[in-house]
């Protein structure tokens, strides 16, 4: 039996707020293909963030140079499924703008690959 | 970064960026996030996600009570090509276990590098098949930090039973000038392996 008072947890339970929690449960963002690599950054002018919830508005604070979805789900320490449904959110409205996703075909064309390699020569 | 977003008009619009990603794979410490680090231009950064032990949809969580749960750790690094392009650099989850979230990893990468320790060669057999299951265009790159290289680059190649068309080069995955050689490595061979295998 825990005391009236006592604390019955400790950081061993893991964060009081559930990952799921911060999604009202959801776990697929809208059908927008996002996918670990896909990048997305904040709209300039996005104005009040007051009625967003913290999690969204610190991405769209991470978000003011492109970073990837995977990107942000280790700096939130989120997972990613979580990061994607916040996102999705974000991007419906209109306040988050997205890459095209790169996974959904391999179509990368030559020059691509090239720009690649010419790339990673001149590091 | 004129480039980004000069449109704001709103949802669905597209950014001017892309990003591509090549995989790092090969068995439990053989230098996998070493050779990130080696060259990407952030601290290899790690997420850790809950996935299904069952199905190969790591997304879908739902009836997820019913499945069994675990987390997997993934580690990645990022190189900017140009202001246009962007690099990600996947280690894989080291345990076999683990690689059916290769699938989302997998899907639509340039190719991977496996990297291969001589002192346990076998511990990369599982990321061989692998990544020539999936026809992923891949070089083997041998990490020779040790500065224990005791095999030629042929007795690897028929140890592992390559293909002669598959690039083997030795590595040391600490230092970025031999990561960015078999990166380089990587992508002529799979600008080649395009050429010659048309895309499905």
């Amino acid at each position: 039996m825990t005391a009236y008072g006592e604390h019955w947890y400790d950081e061993d339970a893991g964060p009081l707020v559930r990952p799921y929690a911060l999604t009202h449960g959801r776990t697929r963002a809208t059908a927008l293909g996002l996918d670990l690599v896909t990048l997305v950054v904040s709209v300039p002018t996005y104005g009040d963030v007051s009625m967003l919830p913290p999690e969204a508005a610190l991405i769209l604070d991470l978000c003011v140079r492109p970073l990837s979805v995977v990107e942000l789900s280790a700096r939130l320490r989120l997972p990613v499924v979580v990061v994607k449904v916040l996102l999705g959110d974000l991007i419906d409205s209109g306040l988050v703008l997205m890459s095209e996703p790169a996974d959904t075909s391999f179509d990368y064309d030559s020059d691509i690959l090239q720009a690649v390699l010419d790339g990673l020569r001149s590091l | 970064m004129d480039s980004v977003a000069s449109d704001r008009s709103g949802a669905g619009q597209a950014l001017d960026v892309r990003s591509v990603k090549i995989l790092v794979a090969g068995g439990f410490g053989v230098g996998k996030t070493t050779m990130i680090g080696s060259i990407s231009e952030i601290t290899p950064m790690r997420t850790e996600e809950a996935l299904t032990a069952i199905g190969h949809d790591v997304d879908d969580l739902s009836g997820v009570e019913t499945k069994t749960t675990t987390t997997v750790a993934l580690d990645f690094g990022r190189i900017t090509i140009d202001p246009t392009i962007i690099l990600y650099l996947f280690g894989t989850p080291g345990q076999e276990r683990y690689w059916f979230m290769w699938d989302e990893l997998s899907s639509g990468a340039i190719g991977a590098v496996v990297l291969a320790d001589t002192r346990r060669l076998e511990s990369c057999f599982s990321a061989l098949d692998f990544v020539e299951q999936r026809a992923l265009p891949f070089v083997v790159a041998v990490n020779c930090f040790h500065g224990t290289q005791q095999y030629t680059v042929a007795e690897v190649r028929q140890a592992l039973d390559l293909d002669p068309a598959v690039p083997i080069v030795l590595c040391d995955a600490r230092r970025k000038d031999s990561t960015k050689q078999v990166l380089v490595g990587l992508v002529q061979h799979a600008i080649v392996r395009r050429a010659t295998h048309p895309v499905r």
